[in-house]
Parts: C-alpha cells; structure tokens; sequence
C-alpha cells in the first residue's frame, strides 16, 4: 500500500544541548574583527586591513599558538597534499583528466600519474592516450589521492597505489567538506556489511565490501553484477545515516557513523529521514561519542 | 525488490510539510516543501470579465516562476521554458470539466466575474516539481477566501457591486474534485513515484498523471527523451491511480488538521 506521509511544519529549534564544551567558540561572520592584536600571524579565512585581523569567511576561528585562521562551516574544497578525495571525471583531454572534486577549480590527474594495468612502468606512449578512453570516461567516479597543489589552488591527483582507481556499484553522499574528520585512513570495512570510503572533499562513498581482495592492478575493472537485497539495504541504511548526522553537523568519521548505524537499526529504514526520528539518532550518537572521550 | 537508495518503496512519497495562509495579502496561499523540493503557492481573487464561450463562469489564471534561488540554471531567463511548461500542464488539467466549480466564481453572466490568478513559485528544486505544484496549488486553493460580493441594480440600469463589510464572511471553494499530479518515473524495468533529483537523472522517460481523488485519471502526460512500453503504461498508470487515492486522503486529512487548529495555530512561515 502507498505510503504518503503529510504534516504541519514545526518551527526549528534554536541550537540544541550541545553537552559540556570546554569553551564557547568565537563565531565570527565575514568582515568582523578577530583580533587587533598584530602580533598574530594571519592564518586561511583572514585579512588584514587598517591593522586589524579580519574574518572572510563565517565560522569559528582557531588559535594555534600565534597563527590565528577561521574555519568555515560550508565551504568548497581546498586541496591539501596527501588527502584521499573521491571525484568524478567531467572531461577526458590530451594527456590528462579533469576531475570534479567539489572545489573551486577542477582537479587534474594527469596520465602519467595513473597506474597503467598489469602494474607496468613505462614512458606513455601516443597509444595510451588515444586509449585513455578506454580506463576512464566522463561521469566515472574515482578515488584519488592529492599529489601537488597550483598555484591558483587547483588539485592534481594521482592513483598511484592498488587501493586507488575507479569505483564500481555503491552510493554517493555529498556532504560538506568541513564534516570530514581528517583521520589517518579514509577507508574503512564497516563490521556491519558495507565499506565507506571518506572523501576530504565531501563526497563519501558507500559500497558493498568485496568478498576477496582483487590482485588486478588499478582497479579499473567494474564489477557489474547485482548487488544482493541485503547489501543494498545497509548501504541505504548508512546513506540515511550519514545525511542524518550532517543535518544536525555532526562530524563524520567511523565511529560516528558506526554509532549512528546502531542506534538506527530499531527504526525503518525510510523512517531515518524523519525530523523527529533523525534527532533521536543523532543525540544518541552524540551520547555514545561523548561517553567514549569522557 | 522495492528499495530505493534512500531506503523507500517504489510507490513511497518522501516526507511533505504543508502550511497554508502563508502570504498574508493573497487570496489564499500554501507552502509545500517535499524533500528538497520547495513550491510557494499564492492566489489572488479579482473581477474580470467572463470568456465569451463560457459567459456564466469564472477562470483560473496560471504563473509559475522558476526563481534563481531554486538553481543556477534558473538565472535570467533559464527558468522560463520550465515555467510555461508548468504552466501549460497546469492549465491542461483544470480545463477539465468538474475540477474546480466554475460557475460558483460567476457574479453577473456575460458581466462581471471572478478571476483566479494562481502564482506558483519555485524556491528549490529537489527533484518531483508536477507533483509538488499541484499539491501546493490544491492546498492554496482550499485556503482561499473570495469575498462575498452582491450586485445592486440602480434606476438607470447600471450595476454597482457591493462588498460585505464583515472581512469573514467569504466563498470558499469546493476542491474535492481538484486533480492532483503523479510523476511516474520508469528506471531500468520498474517505476518509481517521487523521484529524487539523482533518480530523475536516471530515469529516462516519466509519465506524468492527473487523478482525483475519487481514483479516475483526467489528464495524462509524457515527458522524457526516452520511450515507454504500451504495457509499462497500463502498470503506470494502476500504480499511478493508486497512489493518487493515499495522496489525496492524506493532503485532505492534514488541510482539515490545520483547518481546525484555527487561530491557535502557529505559523512558521519562512522563518521558522
């Protein structure tokens, strides 16, 4: 039977119990003053003028030391080398792709930055680039690590290693990039059934977790075959997950989303999406988190 | 199987909140926001003259306004090829005998009468907009008061019209036979109501059907590049009958919910 759920819209609530904090952040919006202090080297997010250290950008500012820098709540990605993102592939041009990683300029990986299959090393020839085509075409989704920045703050990207390449069957979350815990790994084999892979960038990849470790080098071969019911359903379950936690700006690592899986699964899976229900979870989770510092 | 990504059946509709009575110099007004998709409904009663084919009823008059808010894509005059497509399905299904009593509309015959200008506007595309619109327009258009209006014949002949002077005393429309839309859209083999921004991406040809609430389809589109089974249209269309019935239950269930909070409602509005 159809199911069409209507209701009356109920007013926000003006930021939740937060728990205890150690201190309130100073939240400063573009244009207001952070500090008159020169004696602060400016960090991102910061200008000086008149002697004055000013936010560009809204969100909370961070002290290290001297360096003073604002991080914003909702921004497009700024590449940092070393990150692993997830991008999709919007142009395929001479002798290199162009990336779309939720940045403000398109990320570049470069055909020599490419692992060629059967792991071999050579010069690239004028063969590989007519058969570029053949390993990467527009609208693919791959995953990449950051090699270098420009100048002018475009990324190049590389995939250099046997757990980089294309991506086959799963689901893709958008999220903002500033949710993304920085971790040492960003791919995680979730015991519940499903892998995730946490793109710095914002974009989060759901898959279902391979059986065996595929020995074939890039990974450029997509495995086509029907995902099984079960599979899909706590792929679903963890993409419901992930949007409930980044409503209520939760940061997104394993952990967290591990807890909000579990605290989910009393729930329908389509119920998740539910305001009530998604704020049930989510103080849940926040609970769980802060019993595991505390 | 019956999963979509977001963990919904084939024939589930994403949670919609609807408020009316949101425009506060309106007619009548509703606000529908399914998902991410937002559509502001206002309709504003004036006196006009009668269509000379049908002298002794009102009309309706539709506007949808794709604002830039909604997408980028809608910037400048982006928005206005979706806007009159709108516009014109819209118009398709309320010229449909019986969707809305157009004869309550009319003051004098062949003289004066009342026009309804229905103004639709896209705040945020989140994929599903028929569907949306007609709920909001259905939902604006139960919300609307017409004020009660007499016509005082004078020696000479000429016709003066008199409004009553208490702001309460109002016609309300009867919008049980008022069709509402259901986007039908066919991924791989099977099809899914209220489609998402990416499954609409997916999808390459959507049915779009208009059915009352009693069950009985007025109006049917199709839309898309791609090209459907005449057998996939029967399925489309039982599914689409039948979830067009739950639909209405449930828009009628919640209008009479906030019909009868009356004033002790609170409104949300845009800030809320």
């Amino acid at each position: 039977m159809a199911a069409v759920a209507m209701r009356l819209p109920v007013a926000r609530k003006a930021g939740g119990p937060s728990g205890p904090r150690g201190s309130e952040k100073h939240l400063v919006a573009p244009g207001d003053t952070i500090t008159t202090d020169t004696g602060y080297m400016r960090g991102h997010g910061t200008y000086v003028a008149e002697e004055r250290l000013i936010a560009s950008v809204a969100g909370a500012v961070e002290r290290v030391n001297k360096l003073v820098c604002v991080k914003a709540l909702k921004t497009r990605y700024n590449g940092e080398v070393g990150d692993i993102v997830v991008g999709r592939i919007t142009e395929v041009q001479q002798k290199r792709w162009k990336v779309e990683t939720n940045s403000r300029l398109d990320s570049v990986l470069l055909l020599s930055s490419m692992n060629l299959p059967g792991g071999e090393l050579r010069r690239r020839s004028a063969e590989d680039e007519l058969a570029m085509r053949d390993y990467l075409q527009e609208g693919d989704l791959i995953s990449a690590e950051v090699q270098s920045v420009f100048s002018d703050g475009a990324v190049s990207l590389h995939t250099r290693s046997l757990k980089y390449g294309k991506l086959g069957q799963g689901v893709l979350v958008q999220v903002s990039p500033s949710l993304v815990k920085r971790q040492k790994t960003h791919f995680h084999d979730l015991p519940c059934g499903a892998s995730v892979i946490l793109g710095n960038n914002g974009f989060i990849w759901i898959y279902p977790t391979p059986e065996q470790k595929d020995e074939e080098a890039g990974g450029f071969t997509t495995n086509l075959e029907p995902v099984p019911l079960s599979d899909r359903e706590v792929i679903s379950r963890l993409r419901n997950c992930i949007v409930a936690l980044v409503t209520q700006k939760l940061m997104l690592f394993d952990t967290s989303i591990l807890y909000c899986y579990e605290a989910s699964l009393p729930h329908q899976i389509k119920d998740i999406l539910k305001p009530e229900v998604m704020e049930e979870i989510v103080l849940e989770t926040r609970q769980r988190l802060l019993d595991l510092e505390g | 199987e019956d999963l979509r990504v977001d963990g919904r059946g084939c024939e589930d509709y994403r949670c919609a909140e609807v408020e009316t009575d949101v425009v506060s110099n309106t007619s009548g007004s509703a606000r529908v926001k399914l998902g991410h998709t937002d559509i502001l409904v206002g309709v504003k009663a004036e006196m006009g003259t009668p269509k000379l084919e049908k002298p002794d009823e009102g009309y309706l008059e539709f506007f949808v306004d794709c604002s830039a808010n909604a997408t980028p894509e809608f910037e400048g005059r982006g928005g206005e090829e979706l806007g009159t497509e709108i516009a014109n399905t819209l118009y398709r299904i309320f010229s449909s005998e019986g969707s809305v009593d157009l004869k309550s509309l009319c003051i004098n015959p062949r003289e004066h009468c009342w026009v309804l200008y229905v103004d639709v506007l896209l705040l945020e595309c989140g994929g599903n907009l028929f569907d949306a619109i007609s709920v909001a327009v259905k939902a604006a258009l139960f919300n609307t008061r017409i004020p009660k209006v007499r016509v005082l014949e004078d020696e000479e002949g000429s016709k003066e019209i008199e409004l009553s002077d208490d702001p309460y005393d109002c016609i309300r429309l009867n919008v049980d036979d008022v069709p509402c839309i259901v986007t039908l859209s066919k991924i791989g083999y099977r099809h899914v109501v209220d489609a998402t921004l990416q499954e609409e991406a997916c999808s390459l040809a959507s049915l779009l059907i208009s059915v009352t609430s009693k069950g009985a389809l007025t109006c049917m589109k199709k839309v898309g590049k791609g090209s459907l089974d005449p057998e996939s249209i029967f399925e489309m269309m039982e599914t689409g009958k039948r979830v067009g019935k739950s639909l209405h239950t449930s828009l009628q269930k919640i209008l009479n919910e906030e019909e009868s909070l009356g004033t002790t409602r609170q409104k949300v509005g845009f800030l809320g």
